[in-house]
């Protein structure tokens, strides 16, 4: 800004972009203000720029067919769930007898039945599984019998398809200890199982897999995904599973033997997965007036099923069925002053630009817009978490679109009329959704892969929301150019080495890349951390204070760890503004990393990470009210601080705080999310530096 | 001149004519059609239905060209190419091997593979045999209004050395699964009928009934001797067969909820095709109907069966409405289960006042299973992503395959044959060497199993992949695996069908047991007379079994996306000519002196250049430069013009669009 080009030679005329750049640098306190701002602004924005859902796929056509499910598909599924009750009520070996009757039922409908045993696989932490596509794993120990469930699965061949392609059907149950919503779920499935055995309309199988989630719903899918797709040929495991198999057969009399020679414990495969449903039932909702379906559809690492598997769900759910269909919310945002404020203005805002042209449809009433942020807040955090909302998240793994569909009674589910009222409301509800899928020739392309929805019928595409990102991230850049040509111009003492002037940013992205190198050591601690057995307590059997000495554990070794790196590397940086500069570059191309990875974590990251790069300053050179706010980011920025006030400001507190962090450091990694890595590589090390350069001596 | 070769010509007229009438007081050289419907129930309440229609003609050495019944496409296409043998079926639904059999005639020669398949022996010199086979697909297409003709390319076909049929070389086989079948493909089949579906067993084939099933596939064999110097004689055979698996509407479809399962419905012909037969094809030599019972369920039937001896027909578990005018019953039954019976039905007697309708019911439940082939077959595609993945065979023993000896007499463990022959489109790159074979779980060494291999790799758009394996099975296994893997290849964008997002296509591999001869030797009665359905069943013939059709999702680019790269490089092409042209038209001594003239400073400029936009005003430039650079102000005009439509234009996109 200062520059004087006075007093050299005339230079000749510089090119406009880069005059523009010069200005821009020049001005860069105004332009990275307005651009945080503008940025907080677009992502306030967001619930009022949703677009409404359209189905896009014409192929899919849903609600074009009327309802074929039957008193008798019903009738069935009725006698279907009392025989479950009765069998989980009267038998000690419920564990055993239902995946059977299931089995029975599914042969005498006239499917394809077979088990798949499978062992549980508690997730571990693996520091190098991020990433990489799951794989057969060889090494399953020998374990007892007690640690093998059994899914059943039921294939259904199209009639005259030719068995390329196929769509799941899962239902959740733990056969130990069945639900009364379990069994309710189970029935819907078979009422539309039963259907679908008749239809001649089939162009793709239908696979009903009935996962037995006494491990844990997402485990049992993604051991028979994992089956399905990386079966491992040879091993012990398979084995084991068979002889324990032979154990069971005490219990055979019971049900019909020649089904018992028809069910195949073979694995029966049907071709390549167009999509997935997962169907529950929930417990009662607190609004009784109506039945009502929730719709789960984050995936690891934010990844989301097609937009149109969401579309025709919630368009049969709503026109077909008169469910009330709701997504994800966060509870606590609903009666927030300050969001119902915002909202409020702009409605305000809208409403003066639909007096100035009537057409301008701009602004959504204040309800709707809190609703929407509501919404918009728990589906922008699911995604950043990278932890599926449910089993229909192992499916994305293999890059097959699937969703869960939890639907919930209204109050008086007791009586035997209303039962079946909901049977046929579901089955028609699934049937409709399978009908659609099935009449899609094409896997599905044609809508949105990327995207946040404000409600279940209102999306904000990638082009909408990215806007708010690159408007966070924009000054960064700008701010390490300034703070780089700042410190070339303020430091007249190094004019006599003049060729490594400008290099001497090098020396500092050596700290910074130390750092970060830092950040990764800690990021694979844990799994050393797991190896050591903590005295007093089993491996495995976590309880709160052991997770506390971990905790503690880590925090120590990494600062341990920290020193030693600072000690090695003549940790002395003599020029902050440099160092400052180099760290903010760093920060950018991170969170440029992480949007491309999982785009709402960068989102979330940048709100939290810029506004503290961009004000972060020396004590000694600041004001006073500056190193107050600084110190105060810097505190708050802290990870384990900022989840513990987003979850107070929430209202998502349960339990105490580093057991709690502790749990949640510990889902990430076991997911596998992203998210791990970006806090621990990105995130952590620029915290840190901001701390180191608040309290820098500045001596220069 | 002319009387002479008048002469000679009546002279070889006159001989042509007494060869002719001299070979036809022969009765074997007469051109013969015959029609035969098989009905078998099957064990999951479904009914199969075998049409078999075979058209002989004698050689045209003796013969002549012309004929009565045999349809001229099919012969002057068989001249024209040579062809020896020829098969061509056209495929709907999948054949049920578990439920509905794999080791009978009818299954092994009947089950075919999704969409249409087409295989020919050509009597070419080799160098020929493309170049007919290309014609071939081209002349078939147009018979029977399929795109057959999509079998011209080299990518599509292969020519298998041993594997399939015989050792040949003028073999070549292609298949495409994804051919829907439909009328359109029925009617130019029908047309090679001499009655077509007018009269006879044919005019059962309504419609909506036949393409209802869960089965349909006609099929198409030529065998021909006309170029075979030994086996001369034999003359055409066209074999034409239809076969559907019907479910019939049982009148108690949702009755009692377990034992369902085990009442077989009864069916009649009119409820199977809502139509009866009038009568035979008057040209037919013989038109006959037969109902298969199989010998599992003769066997499980037995117990009844022995006590009640009111003549064939009618006992105490099946009735017939018509009472059958034979019973042929298997003599040398393979398995010990019990020996199939073949009731058979003449129609020479109706005419449309007195239509034929065989009725078949079952008086008490009774359930059976199937002959499965030895082992069974599937094969499926492992991995996910776009980059890589793995094509698996898995071969899983059967009761049959387990009640086979462990050890011979020669006390060496007994093993099973097993031939494999697979094709794989180019776009599906497989590595052979990585083939692993898994027996019961251990990883099995290729040379232990392998008795012999042959695999032509495929090459980038000119060939497919081919693979013949001949494995060796310990015959106790429970399970076999053969694993290869392969990296999905790229295509150029105009050869993406329409469909690409839906996946691509791995046809059918071939999986066939040459230790194993399907063979129904029936006992014939005095009164019987020679079917070529039943003379059919009883030749030996391999076992053949198809595997699944497997779909590949591969990269498809977003086909919208030349709009996008059409913009792209229209924005990339306005930069470099603008910043081109900008550097090709200055003047580095002239801006120099301008540079000079101006000493108002470049801040003050641009500040006040800023200024003006702010404030929305045309900038002007300061007075006291009254002349300089006018190329500056447009420059800054114009920018400012861009600014401005911009937001405008973004302004139009959010509030009206």
């Amino acid at each position: 800004m200062t520059s004087s080009p006075e007093d050299d030679h005339p230079k000749p005329k510089q090119r406009p972009i880069i005059r523009l750049v010069i200005f821009i640098i020049a001005h860069s306190f105004l332009f990275c203000v307005a651009c945080t701002v503008a940025g907080v602004l677009a992502l306030l924005l967001l619930p009022v720029l949703a677009k409404k859902t359209y189905v896009s796929e014409n192929a899919l056509m849903p609600g074009s067919a009327s309802p074929m499910i039957s008193d008798q598909d019903v009738s069935g599924a009725t006698r279907f769930i009392n025989e479950l009750n009765s069998l989980t009520l009267k038998s000690p070996t419920a564990g055993i007898e239902i995946p059977r009757l299931i089995a029975l039922h599914m042969a005498n409908l006239g499917g394809e039945v077979s088990y798949h045993k499978f062992q549980n696989q508690p997730n571990k932490f693996h520091p190098l599984h991020f990433f990489t596509s799951p794989d057969a794993e060889a090494n399953i120990g020998n374990s007892s019998c007690e640690s093998y469930a059994t899914n059943t699965v039921g294939i259904i061949r199209a009639p005259r398809g030719d068995g390329k392609e196929s769509i799941v059907l899962v239902t959740p149950y733990n056969p130990v200890n069945l639900s009364q919503n379990e069994a309710l779920s189970l029935g819907i499935a078979y009422s539309a199982f039963s259907l679908l055995t008749q239809v001649s309309w089939l162009a793709k199988d239908i696979i009903w897999l009935t996962a037995d989630s006494r491990f844990g719903q997402y485990n049992s899918v993604a051991a028979w995904l994992r089956d399905y797709h990386t079966p491992s040929f040879g091993g012990v495991g398979k084995l084991h599973a068979d002889s324990c198999h032979g154990n069971n057969g005490v219990h055979e009399s019971k049900l019909d033997m020649i089904i018992e020679t028809e069910v195949s414990d073979t694995f029966r495969r049907a071709g390549t997965m167009a999509a997935a449903l997962v169907i529950k039932v929930a417990n009662t909702g607190e609004e009784s007036g109506q039945d009502s379906l929730n719709i789960y559809a984050e995936a690891s690492n934010g990844q989301m099923p097609n937009l149109d598997l969401i579309n025709i769900v919630s368009y049969l759910a709503i026109h077909g069925q008169g469910l009330h269909v709701k997504l994800e919310k966060l509870k606590s945002l609903l009666d927030s002053k300050w969001l119902k404020f915002i909202g409020e203005l702009f409605e305000s805002v809208g409403k003066i630009a639909r007096s100035l042209n009537p057409q301008w449809k701009f602004g959504i009433p204040a309800n709707e817009y809190v609703e929407g942020s509501a919404t918009l807040v728990s589906s922008l955090y699911n995604q950043a978490l990278g932890v599926p909302t449910g089993s229909h998240g192992a499916f994305r793994d293999y890059q097959v679109d699937a969703i869960t569909m939890e639907i919930s009674p209204k109050l008086s589910r007791n009586t035997k009329g209303r039962q079946t009222e909901f049977l046929f409301r579901g089955g028609r509800l699934i049937e409709g959704v399978i009908r659609s899928v099935n009449n899609l020739l094409e896997k599905f392309h044609q809508s949105f892969f990327l995207y946040l929805l404000t409600s279940s019928n209102k999306f904000i595409s990638v082009g909408v929301y990215m806007i708010a990102f690159l408007l966070l991230v924009a000054p960064l850049p700008v701010l390490a150019a300034y703070l780089f040509s700042d410190a070339a111009k303020s430091n007249p003492n190094s004019e006599n080495s003049k060729p490594s002037k400008s290099w001497r940013w090098l020396y500092h992205s050596k700290t910074i890349f130390l750092t970060h190198l830092w950040g990764a050591i800690v990021s694979v601690i844990p799994y050393f951390l797991y190896q050591i057995p903590i005295p007093g307590s089993g491996f495995g059997s976590g309880s709160d204070s052991e997770h506390v000495a971990r905790l503690f554990l880590w925090g120590a070794l990494s600062i341990f760890i920290l020193s030693v790196v600072l000690v090695f590397s003549g940790y002395r940086s003599t020029q902050w503004a440099l160092l400052k500069s180099v760290m903010v570059l760093a920060a950018f191309i991170g969170l440029c990393l992480m949007s491309v990875i999982n785009f709402a974590t960068a989102e979330i990251g940048a709100l939290l990470l810029v506004p503290m790069c961009l004000m972060i300053k020396p004590l000694k050179v600041a004001g006073k009210l500056q190193s107050a706010l600084n110190m105060v980011l810097v505190i708050v920025e802290f990870p384990g601080v900022a989840l513990y006030l987003v979850k107070s400001a929430f209202g998502l507190q349960n339990g105490s705080g580093y057991v709690e962090f502790w749990y949640w450091l510990e889902s990430l990694w076991v997911w596998n999310s992203a998210t791990y890595i970006y806090i621990c590589m990105v995130h952590l090390p620029c915290w840190f530096l901001c701390f180191y350069i608040l309290f820098h001596p500045c001596n220069v | 001149m002319a009387t002479s070769l008048s002469i000679v010509f009546s002279l070889i007229f006159f001989l042509f004519i007494l060869h002719v009438s001299s070979e036809s007081t022969l009765p074997a050289e007469e051109e013969e059609f015959t029609e035969e419907l098989l009905f078998r129930p099957l064990p999951d309440r479904k009914v199969l239905s075998h049409f078999h229609f075979q058209i002989h003609t004698p050689d045209t050495t003796s013969y002549g060209p012309h004929h009565r019944l045999f349809p001229k496409a099919i012969y002057q296409l068989v001249h024209k190419y040579r062809i020896r043998e020829l098969e061509l079926s056209f495929t709907q639904g999948r054949w049920n091997y578990e439920s509905w059999g794999g080791f009978d005639p009818v299954a092994s020669s009947n089950a075919k593979p999704p969409g249409v398949e087409l295989w020919a022996v050509f009597d070419v010199p080799a160098d020929q045999v493309d170049a007919s086979w290309k014609n071939l697909t081209h002349t078939l297409s147009g018979l029977f209004c399929a795109s057959i003709n999509f079998l011209e390319s080299s990518t599509t076909y292969a020519a298998p050395d041993w594997s399939f049929r015989s050792v040949s070389s003028n073999l070549r086989y292609g298949s495409l699964p994804r051919e829907a079948v439909c009328t359109e493909n029925l009617t130019p089949w029908l047309k090679l009928l001499p009655c077509r579906d007018k009269a006879g067993l044919s005019s059962l084939m309504d419609r909506p009934s036949i393409y209802r099933g869960f089965y349909h596939s006609q099929r198409l064999h030529l065998t021909s001797s006309e170029f075979d110097p030994v086996a001369s004689g034999n003359g055409i055979v066209l074999e034409q067969t239809l076969t559907i698996v019907l479910q019939p509407d049982a009148l108690d479809s949702h009755s009692a909820f377990s034992s369902s399962r085990k009442f077989q419905p009864s069916w009649s012909m009119n409820s199977l095709f809502g139509r009866t037969v009038d009568g035979k094809c008057a040209l037919a030599k013989s038109s006959n109907v037969y109902v298969q019972l199989e010998g599992s369920l003769v066997n499980n039937m037995q117990d009844t069966w022995n006590n009640n001896d009111g003549g064939f027909g009618s006992n105490q578990n099946i009735e017939f409405s018509v009472s059958p005018d034979r019973m042929m019953k298997e003599v040398n039954s393979f398995h010990g289960e019990g020996s199939s019976i073949l009731y058979g039905f003449s129609i020479d007697d109706y005419h449309s006042s007195k239509p034929f309708d065989l009725g078949f019911k079952w008086k008490l439940p009774v359930t059976w299973s199937c002959v499965k082939a030895p082992l069974r077959a599937s094969r499926f595609l492992m991995g996910s992503g776009n980059e890589k993945g793995a094509i698996a065979l898995s071969l899983q023993s059967t009761e049959w395959s387990q009640s086979l000896p462990k050890a011979d007499n020669n006390e060496q463990r007994c093993r099973l044959r097993v031939d494999i022959f697979q094709v794989v489109p180019w776009y599906i790159k497989v590595y052979y060497h990585t083939a692993k074979i898994y027996v019961d779980g251990m990883l099995q060494s290729v040379g232990e199993t392998v008795e012999k291999l042959h695999v032509s790799p495929s090459e980038d758009k000119v060939s497919p992949g081919v693979m013949e394996m001949i494995l060796r099975l310990p015959c106790d296994m429970k399970s076999a695996f053969i694993t290869l893997e392969f990296d999905k290849g790229f295509l150029h964008i105009d050869e993406y069908p329409p469909d690409a997002n839906q996946g691509f296509d791995i046809p059918s591999a071939i999986v066939s047991y040459p230790d194993f001869h399907t063979r129904l030797q029936y006992k014939e009665d005095n009164n019987s007379i020679k079917s070529p359905m039943v003379s059919k069943m009883q030749e030996k013939r391999t076992i053949l079994s198809y595997t699944e059709v497997l779909l590949v999702p591969l990269t498809t680019p977003d086909f919208s996306m030349p709009y996008n790269v059409i913009t792209i490089t229209c924005t990339v092409f306005a930069l470099y000519f603008g910043s081109l042209l900008n550097a090709l038209r200055r003047r580095v001594g002239e801006e120099e002196r301008l540079l000079k003239d101006k000493k108002t400073g470049k801040l003050q400029l641009l500040l006040s250049k800023w200024s003006a936009k702010l404030r929305g005003k045309p900038w002007e430039p300061p007075s006291s430069t009254p002349q300089s650079s006018p190329s500056k102000l447009i420059s800054s005009k114009v920018l400012f013009k861009v600014v401005l439509i911009a937001a405008i234009g973004f302004g139009w996109q959010y509030y009206s669009g």
